[in-house]
């Protein structure tokens, strides 16, 4: 008889009815469910840039006299340049450059900001101090200045680019790592952790750690938007990537000598920067919304 | 209240020290020797020589930092390699062009946030929120020199309303100075103005919340009434938090700005610096520009805390 069940046997029932958790899942269908426009956007936007070479697109650097300025055309979708280079296969290619560094630049922050907050949590004490004093210092620097100073001592070039974004973008992963693993710290499985005499380092990697992971990938999705737009600031100013390299601040910076001439020389190549930065942010804010609601965007 | 900007201030200290060890060691940092960075590939022998000595490099190097750090302090920045010119008197000159962009660039971005900020608390939940987060998602996005590029096309090159670049004094020529001031101020505000309209709007929403706020409905005060005499006074708090921080935003984006407007300020000075390895200029105004962004925050903390106690107890 139902109404005999015992309420043990219920709570086993239901525990046995329950999904298995499957947080990756979980999150990549809210995302899918959420955001499905952005999430299209972006991968046709990154589809186009990892697959440019196999795409037939004509040769961003190949000079073409007698095309120069020619406006958007079936041919040049995106019209092109002072030197008759098609500036829809440019934007592209410069999507490579770009996109190369920001995703670097990030993964190096994320390996170098993530350890960092870790141990000033996990350490406390005077290494704490040094280690968010010294945060501080970098995030007394408005962002486009201190990118600007390291390439100043790097020289111009992808590579110092690349260096400044990522140093830049450093103290926010260890700002944010700290404060949630201080939160994580005095929970009663640490304390289990320490109690049966783990290793420091097991403890800070493998029982922190993983409970740092959703704000931390929230982090790493906003850091993506944030850097390509630092890239392209350094691009712009003739810091970045050197020419014939192509790279949207550098396309930008050309097309602004020319804008008398050829309006659509700006105007496509930034808005290809705007629609795919646009789309990170959407899919970081709904990340967001998915991992770590308590922050949820203003 | 005392204890709490001793304790902003001792905060605030070491960070400007520690900024000013890592711009001293910029030239430093660069390989080779720092004579001869300053001076450029086409120093003589006899000049990278008698800088030297100038420089005193043959001290060790703490006490060179001490005796830079003491000029800083009296205003002296060295010269400049390329013209030679003293650097305290170049930013002096640069240094209006600079804050009269800034100050338009926040009034841009508070006129604009401001509205959009009350209309969207306002209407939370209607169609306005769609339109409130497409224009502040798209600010966010857009990088500031595609607006300045796309600001120059329409109203610069098409219209013709406005002056694609340049500049004027607003102080001395304001008649002339506003056209330039324009597009320039509208391409650095931008951002900022998104980020204070979503701040504002999310400051509102809590007030609106609070219990103070259904008595004074409950009593019948009108609508207009409990906006902008209870609402907004609290909101406002926070709001010009975000102001201050939103100034360091402005001092990093001024460099683009400048670039794109050929805006003849700090920012543009510290690029064409940087381009042609006038390291005593570079130094100069990263020293300057972060000394000013500590400094505004450190006052934008203690206005906070003078507002709100419960940060100054926190």
């Amino acid at each position: 008889m139902a109404s005999s069940t015992p309420a043990s046997a219920m709570v086993d029932q239901a525990t046995v009815r329950q999904r298995p958790s499957r947080p990756w899942l979980d999150t990549l269908m809210f995302v899918v469910r959420k955001a499905p426009f952005a999430l299209i956007t972006l991968g046709i936007l990154v589809g186009l840039i990892v697959a440019a070479p196999i795409l037939g697109l004509p040769d961003p650097l190949a000079i073409n006299k007698g095309e120069q300025f020619s406006p958007p055309s079936l041919t040049y979708p995106f019209g092109t340049d002072e030197f008759g280079r098609d500036i829809f296969s440019r934007v592209i290619y410069a999507g490579r450059t770009s996109l190369m560094a920001s995703l670097v630049a990030v993964t190096l922050a994320t390996l170098i900001g993530v350890p960092l907050g870790l141990l000033a949590a996990y350490v406390g004490g005077i290494l704490d101090t040094l280690i968010m004093r010294g945060m501080d210092v970098l995030l007394a620097f408005p962002a486009v200045l201190l990118a600007m100073a390291i390439v100043a001592v790097l020289g111009p070039g992808f590579t110092s680019a690349l260096i400044a974004v990522a140093i830049v973008s450093v103290p926010a992963f260890a700002r944010l790592t700290r404060a949630a693993a201080l939160a994580q710290k005095e929970r009663e499985y640490v304390q289990a952790a320490q109690t049966i005499g783990a290793h420091p380092w097991y403890i800070v990697f493998r029982t922190l750690l993983p409970n740092c992971v959703p704000p931390i990938i929230v982090q790493m999705a906003v850091t993506i938007a944030f850097a390509i737009l630092l890239e392209a600031s350094l691009g712009f100013l003739g810091l970045g990537s050197q020419p014939p390299t192509p790279s949207w601040g550098s396309m930008l910076q050309t097309a602004r000598v020319h804008l008398r001439r050829a309006w659509w020389y700006g105007t496509f190549p930034g808005a290809f920067v705007t629609i795919f930065v646009l789309a990170v942010n959407s899919i970081a804010d709904t990340l967001r919304d998915a991992l770590d609601p308590k922050t949820r965007k203003i | 209240m005392r204890t709490f900007i001793l304790r902003r201030l001792v905060q605030a200290i070491p960070v400007l020290l520690i900024t000013s060890i890592l711009v001293f060691l910029l030239i430093y940092l660069i390989p080779g020797d720092p004579a001869t960075t300053i001076l450029g590939p086409n120093a003589t022998p006899d000049q990278i020589v008698a800088l030297r000595e100038k420089m005193g490099l043959e001290d060790p190097l703490y006490i060179q930092y001490f005796r830079w750090l003491g000029n800083v302090l009296q205003g002296d920045f060295g010269v400049s390699f390329r013209n030679q010119y003293p650097v305290g008197q170049l930013i002096a000159l640069k240094l209006k062009a600079t804050v009269e962009l800034t100050i338009a660039a926040a009034l841009f971005a508070v006129l604009v946030a401001f509205p959009l900020g009350l209309l969207g608390a306002v209407y939370r939940g209607t169609w306005f929120d769609r339109f409130f987060n497409a224009v502040t998602g798209l600010a966010y996005a857009t990088p500031g020199f595609w607006i300045g590029i796309l600001l120059i096309l329409v109203f610069g090159i098409q219209l013709r309303w406005l002056p694609a670049s340049g500049y004027a004094s607003l102080f001395e020529e304001p008649s002339k100075g506003w056209r330039f001031i324009i597009l320039p101020a509208i391409t650095l505000g931008a951002y900022s103005s998104a980020v204070l309209a979503r701040f504002l709007r999310s400051a509102l929403f809590e007030v609106l919340d609070q219990d103070f706020i259904r008595t004074a409905r409950a009593k019948g005060l009108h609508e207009r009434m409990i906006l902008f005499g209870h609402v907004l006074k609290n909101a406002l708090i926070p709001v010009v938090t975000v102001l201050g921080i939103q100034i360091g935003v402005f001092l990093g984006g001024a460099v683009v700005t400048e670039a794109i407007f050929d805006w003849p300020g700090i920012g543009r000075m510290l690029w064409d610096a940087i381009l042609t390895r006038d390291y005593t200029i570079v130094q100069a105004t990263i020293l300057l520009t972060v000394s000013v962004f500590v400094i505004i925050n450190l006052v934008t903390d203690i206005t906070y805390g003078l507002l709100d106690p419960r940060i100054r107890h926190g």
